[in-house]
Parts: C-alpha cells; sequence; structure tokens
C-alpha cells in the first residue's frame, strides 16, 4: 500500500534542537534517498522526520592529523569535490559508483551508514580504510570501528536517539593501489550483485598487504581477513589470485534473492578476485 | 507552512505541508506539470529537476528541503518563449519520442553542461545513466546534447 499523504517533517536550526527531535522518537532525514521511499512503501513507522541535511555540525569535510573527517550529512557528490578526499582513491571510486549524478547530490555517507545495507557502495572504502563513526545524543558522544558500528541488513548499534555525526577515515599508507568494481545488471542506479574494494600494497608485482572489502555477499559488508593473509607475498598476477579464488568464494556468505542466486554471487565473488591484477 | 522559495527564476510563496513531495507540489500546487513522475523511487530520472544548480529526484524530495532555495524545472528553460537549445537538439534528433522521460533528461543533461560544457559520448551517457528511456535507444539522446553542446559554446 503506497501512503499518499504528506509525512510529518521537522527541520530543526541546531543540532541540540535535533538531538531532542531524535531522542523523542524522530527518524533522521538527511538525503532521504532510501528513507523517502520507505514513507512511500509505507514500511516506514517513525512518528516524524527530522531533516538533520542542512545542520551545519553534521556538514563539511575536514582534514586532521591522522586523516579526514567526513560530516554525516555531506552529499557523495560533496565528499567526491573535495581536495581532501584525494588521498582516498578507493572512497572515491566507490562513490562514483553510487546511484546516478542526481543520487549523488542528494544521498549522504551518514544516510549510507545508517541504513546499514549489505549493498551499500559508499560502506566499502570504510571498511578498508577502518574507518570509525563518531555518534552523538543529548547524553554524548561515543565512537566505533565500522564494522562494530553495522550489525545486519539494515541493522546498526545506533541507540534510540543517537544520531551519526561523523565519519573518520585515517590517512593510507603511501602507495596503495586502489581498486573498485560492482557488477550487477545494469550500469547506473543498480543494487549490487557482488562488489569488490580493495586496497594492496605491492613491491615489485609482490603483495606486501591487501585490504580486501566484499558487498552484496553477507549480511553486511566484509573483510575476508584470512584470505587477506594469504595474499601476503604472492605476486600480483592473475595466476597466483586464481589460487585463492575458491578461498573468497568460501569466505562469503550470500543470499539468494529477485537480482541473483547465492552460488552466482559466490562465483562472481572469487572472480572478482582475478580483476585486481588486471586493474 | 509557508514555503517561500525561487521557481524557475521568480520568487514564490506557496503554503504547503513540510512533508509534501516537490513532485507533487511542483503539478498539483503549482500547476507546472513539465516535471513527470515515472517510478516515484528514484529509480528511473523523470521527476530529475535543479535545486541550487544540482541535479536532484523531486519524488525523494520533501518540500522543506527546498526552502529558500532555487528551483530549476523544464519549464525554466524555455520562460522567454523560445525553446533552449537543449529542447531543440532533441527535436533534432528525434531524441523526443513518447516524450515522457524527456523532460529530466533534459534537466539531467543541463546539469551536465552546467558542470562540463564539453563533454564526450561517454561522459554524456554517464552522465544520463539513472534516465530510462524506453523508446529511443538512447542514441539519440546523446546526439542531442553533443549537438546542443556545440550549440552553446
Amino acid at each position: 500500500m503506497r501512503r499518499t499523504g504528506t509525512v510529518e517533517i521537522v527541520h530543526p536550526r541546531y543540532l541540540g534542537e535535533a538531538l531532542c527531535l531524535v531522542a523523542d522518537g524522530g527518524r533522521p532525514l538527511a538525503g532521504g534517498t532510501d528513507l523517502f521511499v520507505r514513507v512511500r512503501r509505507g514500511t516506514e513507522t517513525a512518528p516524524c522526520l527530522v531533516f538533520v541535511g542542512e545542520l551545519e555540525e553534521l556538514r563539511g569535510v575536514r582534514e586532521t592529523e591522522t586523516g579526514i573527517e567526513i560530516g554525516a550529512a555531506e552529499t557523495h557528490a560533496e565528499i567526491l569535490a573535495h581536495p581532501a578526499t584525494e588521498r582516498f582513491a578507493v572512497l572515491r571510486l566507490a562513490l562514483r559508483a553510487i546511484g546516478s549524478p542526481a543520487i549523488r547530490a542528494m544521498g549522504t555517507l551518514g544516510g549510507n551508514l545508517a541504513n546499514a545495507s549489505p549493498a551499500g557502495d559508499g560502506l566499502i572504502p570504510l571498511y578498508l580504510h577502518e574507518a570509525r563513526v563518531r555518534l552523538v545524543s543529548i547524553h554524548g558522544t561515543r565512537e566505533l570501528a565500522v564494522e562494530e558500528f553495522i550489525l545486519g541488513p539494515g541493522k546498526t548499534a545506533l541507540r534510540q536517539g543517537e544520531l551519526v555525526r561523523s565519519i573518520t577515515v585515517p590517512f593510507p599508507r603511501d602507495g596503495a593501489q586502489a581498486y573498485f568494481r560492482k557488477v550487477g545488471r545494469r550500469q547506473a542506479l543498480i543494487i549490487a550483485v557482488a562488489s569488490l574494494g580493495a586496497l594492496v600494497w605491492a613491491d615489485d608485482g609482490v603483495i606486501r598487504e591487501a585490504r580486501l572489502a566484499l558487498g552484496s555477499v553477507a549480511p553486511t559488508v566484509v573483510r575476508p581477513r584470512e584470505v587477506e593473509g594469504m595474499l601476503v607475498n604472492r605476486p600480483l598476477t592473475v595466476k597466483a589470485l586464481t589460487e585463492f579464488r575458491d578461498a573468497l568464494s568460501s569466505a562469503v556468505r550470500p543470499i539468494s534473492d529477485l537480482r541473483a542466486s547465492a552460488d552466482y554471487r559466490r562465483q562472481v565473488a572469487g572472480n572478482l578476485l582475478l580483476d585486481l591484477a588486471s586493474g | 507552512m509557508t514555503l517561500r522559495f525561487r521557481l524557475n527564476g521568480r520568487a514564490v510563496t506557496v503554503e504547503a505541508p513540510p512533508g509534501r513531495r516537490l513532485l507533487d507540489l511542483l503539478r498539483e500546487d503549482l500547476g507546472l506539470t513539465g516535471t513527470k513522475e515515472g517510478c516515484g523511487e528514484g529509480e528511473c530520472g523523470a521527476c530529475t529537476v535543479l535545486v541550487d544548480g544540482k541535479p536532484r529526484l523531486a519524488c525523494l524530495t520533501a518540500a522543506i528541503q527546498v526552502e529558500g532555495k532555487d528551483v530549476l524545472t523544464i519549464e525554466g528553460l524555455a520562460s522567454s518563449g523560445r525553446l533552449h537549445p537543449l529542447q531543440e537538439a532533441f527535436i533534432g534528433t528525434a531524441g523526443v519520442q513518447c516524450g515522457f522521460c524527456t523532460p529530466g533528461l533534459i534537466m539531467a543533461a543541463y546539469a551536465l553542461l552546467q558542470e562540463n560544457p564539453r563533454p564526450t559520448r561517454d561522459e554524456i551517457r554517464e552522465y544520463l545513466a539513472g534516465n530510462l528511456c524506453r523508446c529511443t535507444g538512447y542514441a539519440q539522446v546523446a546526439e542531442a546534447v553533443e549537438l546542443a553542446a556545440e550549440r552553446l559554446r
């Protein structure tokens, strides 16, 4: 059933005001690209939406000594255009793969986190960079690693009344090769069947460290750490990577849904590994 | 609430609930039916408009989100009574067939040419990838954008 009426939305001017509204059960609204779809389908039950997309405290990208801090309500397009994200190639590759220009001009990284979709393109670089999520509520602030923050499909560690304030991403060690690819049934606006992002440090074609993050093949984005360990000191060639294809396929826990079967997703996940050497 | 924003270059004041969709506000309250509703879920791009110069989907935008902003719809491109070069080019290349996706495509193309006045064919295809068309096969659409880009230079 479609809800044809309009939804109640409030527009606080300050973070403190927003936090009080969220503490009373309001659902934070940033870009609206997912939330409005749920409202229309009638699956969103919050009594009101709290528009936080323009709160100064949730905006901007700031360079710190150890990395960058991205405001939760910063849009994908703004993050892509910000000079401070230039050192984060895999972040830019992943954000560029999101939706379409209009969706990228609306959707936010904080929204991606709060949605906790296993297919969230924007989450993959956060797992690779071991980003941290800063939360705020009327009671104070706390910080969690992205892997602690996301608990399952649509499930996060957010407590009642908490809001994602920002995401801190540490600078990667120099020399990382960035890789991101998603496989789906259409180029734009696809929800991936499987996706792989990677940061690889190699010397003379030999892998010194590899970080992999896979989307759409488990209840959350996953880092297959065993496979990452196996790749150390191996050549970055298709031949060498082929040995680990099955290990990667076994490391994922996909489901079958209307987009693809679990078996297909396993196979694609493994095959994506080979692509690292051709990039 | 009383909502104030600029629409196609003119100041507008309208009474609307803050959660009203921009799409309904434009089409039903303000009578601008050029912006179309396709899927209503952000998959098809038919309702693309520009807000402060950036492409946005009117079906996923609440009225409150355009307060104080500058909104440009397809009607704003020909406000002088003369078609915009993009509109002429779409007609010239048969980039318009049934026409339902056309306002969204033209607004997305307009946003592209603002950002990048000399897009390559691939850049055009990539930028318009969020706009579905079931008639043209897209070749004429990309041609139209190239043609308009030339005329606008």
